[in-house]
């Protein structure tokens, strides 16, 4: 049953408060070092596209943050339904405090996808069909958040604000797939996409690790974020007394 | 003493009855979203051309984006007067299924809001240059779409009971939702214009509907319960 | 037959209800006092199941209302602040679609339902023509004809007259003589045998 004690522990508030206050430091300190080799590996090491030179090194931001935008917002989805589920108050904060730092990813994601287009294709936006699911996945964090500041009552605002975060990733796949399919569509002559140059291994490292680096911010900012989450709903618990008289 | 209980289809039947019999006693209130739907079409032209080949081209977007809007600002009256009068939360302590009789009240309002819509559609249609032969495409299309369109916003609806500025939230949260549908939607509807074969997007669009009819009652009964904290 | 255990509930920052526990049996009503806001209506919302409480269990006939929330529902009838009530039907209609979603029900049970609520005279109008006593009226002949065991009424004798709460004293009384179960929030106490009432005061300390 030693599991099942490791799920209880992560719906006690006051342990996970402790948890993060441990350990947020470390991974951001370990998304920082990657983040520093992963810029190297990208700027200095790895040689210039054959068709976009230089241009493409965008990519080594564009690219993972698009994934983290869609991957927090799945982690997101993933502790509504644990918390609807479970009756979890931390799966609550957790889904809460995903919320602003995907919409951030997503709006990077963008930002950079839209500094590749100028040079790419003279036109700073594209109707890409990574970018624009990219943009509705934006309007999916918006609604998400604007659902919270709607709701006076804290509960009531996780509860509903959970149950759409659930209907959203259903929905994501389906929006990625007509997004997909409508682009085809319309297909012109030149490929109005943002491809990725075909890469090898010199020029993929880099990107994974800014991947791995990013994904690790993103732990160390949800942790703090947490932090404050905690404290903010408990704050009338003994517990939080305790932590912040000890600080 | 066990009295004996109604079935759970008998009681959806209710719902549906007691909500067209409600509809039909504030008729004005159904035409809202028609005429609704009218001015947006006629805003286009008025904005972009009265040429009419152009018009033509972008006809399935002016009636699709119209008839989303409208169906939006339908979505206001399926749950709001129920929840204010304490009706929508005896539904709920009733014993029946909320799921069942929110699917009830769904399909009635698609009956009175979005089937309408599709129905009139021609005539906007019309006006924007389309021909007589891409009606029956149009009217399906249109038909399919608002009904896939009903069930997503029921979502939005329940959650939305109770917030602040519900009307523009619920746009908000539906109109992400709604991609799919516009996009398969919008090209049978061009596909019809064009005088091509609209099974493929129309099925995709079934396919969403039918996606919807699984899904979308059962989170919008949670959504109401919760609403109804 | 009704037990409620160890409730605890927050509104918000208010801890409105601390560790309330109190059963109640067939015959009985269980009265809630309380000033304003010392969640009696809360308690009565927790108890019919659409809120949830924080901690504490509310049991029916020995199971737990969460294992089985619709068998619950169809044993109970709840009454809030605002009976709840189409304004565009007319009493008679409202009536026979919320107990039609229950139980089939005939014209005449009706009829004679509003009778003895003294509601039959205004029930072909529109409800929203009605005042808010004769709403009343009709709401309380809707409890009656779900036939149910178990009453939560939310402070029954709002808008009523003396003759309307007089009304509300006799119909729980002829409910606890069926062996039905009233859990009713009120700011005047209500005429009944002291022998068939449960009080409980909330807002209390502890």
């Amino acid at each position: 049953m030693a599991t099942w004690t490791w799920f209880h522990r992560l719906g006690s508030p006051p342990h996970v408060y402790a948890f993060a206050q441990r350990w947020a430091k470390w991974f951001g300190a370990a998304a920082a070092l990657s983040m520093l080799v992963a810029v190297y590996g990208g700027l200095v090491l790895a040689p210039p596209d054959y068709q976009q030179k230089d241009a493409f090194r965008i990519v080594y931001v564009h690219a993972p943050a698009a994934w983290l935008s869609l991957m927090i917002y799945t982690t997101m989805a993933v502790s509504a339904a644990v918390a609807l589920v479970w009756r979890m108050k931390v799966a609550h904060a957790a889904a809460a405090a995903c919320a602003p730092v995907g919409a951030w990813f997503t709006v990077v994601a963008l930002g950079t996808g839209m500094l590749w287009g100028k040079p790419m294709w003279g036109a700073y936006w594209v109707w890409d069909p990574r970018l624009t699911s990219e943009l509705v996945l934006l309007f999916l964090y918006f609604g998400y958040m604007g659902l919270r500041a709607g709701i006076e009552d804290p509960v009531k605002a996780d509860k509903a604000s959970a149950v759409l975060a659930v209907v959203g990733v259903v929905n994501v796949p389906i929006i990625k797939f007509s997004v997909e399919w409508w682009n085809s569509l319309h297909q012109t002559a030149t490929v109005m996409q943002l491809g990725k140059p075909t890469m090898d291994s010199r020029m993929l490292w880099p990107l994974l690790l800014m991947f791995l680096a990013f994904a690790l911010y993103f732990i160390a900012v949800l942790l703090t974020r947490l932090r404050a989450e905690l404290l903010r709903r408990e704050r009338n618990a003994s517990w939080v007394r305790e932590a912040v008289g000890a600080a | 003493m066990t009295t004996p209980r109604t079935s759970a289809l008998d009681a959806a039947r209710l719902v549906a009855l007691r909500d067209l019999r409600l509809a039909f006693r504030k008729p004005s209130q159904l035409l809202q979203p028609l005429v609704f739907f009218m001015i947006v079409a006629t805003l286009f032209p008025l904005s972009l051309t009265p040429e009419m080949s152009r018009l033509r081209d972008a006809a399935p977007g002016v009636l699709w984006v119209g008839a989303l809007l409208s169906s939006l600002l339908a979505l206001e009256f399926l749950f709001r007067e129920d929840a204010q009068d304490g009706t929508l939360e005896q539904f709920a302590l009733s014993g029946q299924s909320l799921t069942g009789m929110l699917f009830a009240k769904t399909c009635t309002h698609w009956l009175l809001t979005g089937l309408p819509l599709a129905l009139i559609a021609p005539v906007a249609a019309g006006a924007l240059g389309v021909p007589g032969d891409a009606m029956p495409g149009v009217i399906a299309s249109l038909a399919l779409g608002s009904f896939a369109m009903s069930l997503v916003g029921a979502v939005g609806a329940g959650l939305t009971l109770g917030a602040r500025r519900g009307g523009v939230l619920l746009s908000l949260l539906t109109l992400p939702l709604a991609v799919p549908i516009l996009i398969f939607g919008a090209r049978a509807t061009e596909l019809a214009i064009g005088g091509g074969n609209i099974a493929p997007p129309l099925y995709l669009l079934g396919a969403i509907a039918v996606l919807g009819l699984t899904l979308a009652p059962l989170a919008a009964a949670a959504a109401v319960r919760i609403g109804l904290e | 037959m009704l037990k409620v255990a160890g409730l605890q509930l927050w509104r918000g920052d208010r801890h409105v209800l601390r560790g309330l526990s109190f059963e109640g049996d067939p015959g009985q009503c269980v009265l809630l006092t309380g000033r304003n806001g010392a969640g009696k209506t809360s308690l009565i919302r927790v108890i019919a199941g659409l809120l949830d409480a924080e901690e504490g269990e509310v049991s029916w006939r020995g199971a737990p209302v969460r294992t089985n929330r619709q068998e619950f529902h169809s044993a109970l009838a709840y009454l809030g602040h605002e009976p709840p009530l189409k304004g565009d039907l007319t009493g008679h209609e409202n009536l026979r679609f919320s107990t039609g979603i229950r139980r089939p029900v005939g014209t005449i049970e009706i009829d004679a339902a509003l009778t003895r609520t003294g509601a039959f005279a205004f029930a072909d109008r529109p409800v929203r023509t009605l005042s808010a006593g004769q709403k009343r009226r009709v709401a309380l002949a809707g409890v009656l004809l779900t036939r149910t065991v178990l009453w939560l009424l939310d402070e029954p004798t709002t808008n009523l007259d003396a003759d309307g709460q007089q009304l509300v004293a006799e119909l729980i009384g002829e409910h606890l003589g069926r062996n039905g179960l009233v859990v009713a929030a009120v700011h005047h106490p209500l005429p009944l045998p002291a022998a068939n009432v449960v009080p409980i005061e909330l807002g209390a300390a502890g």
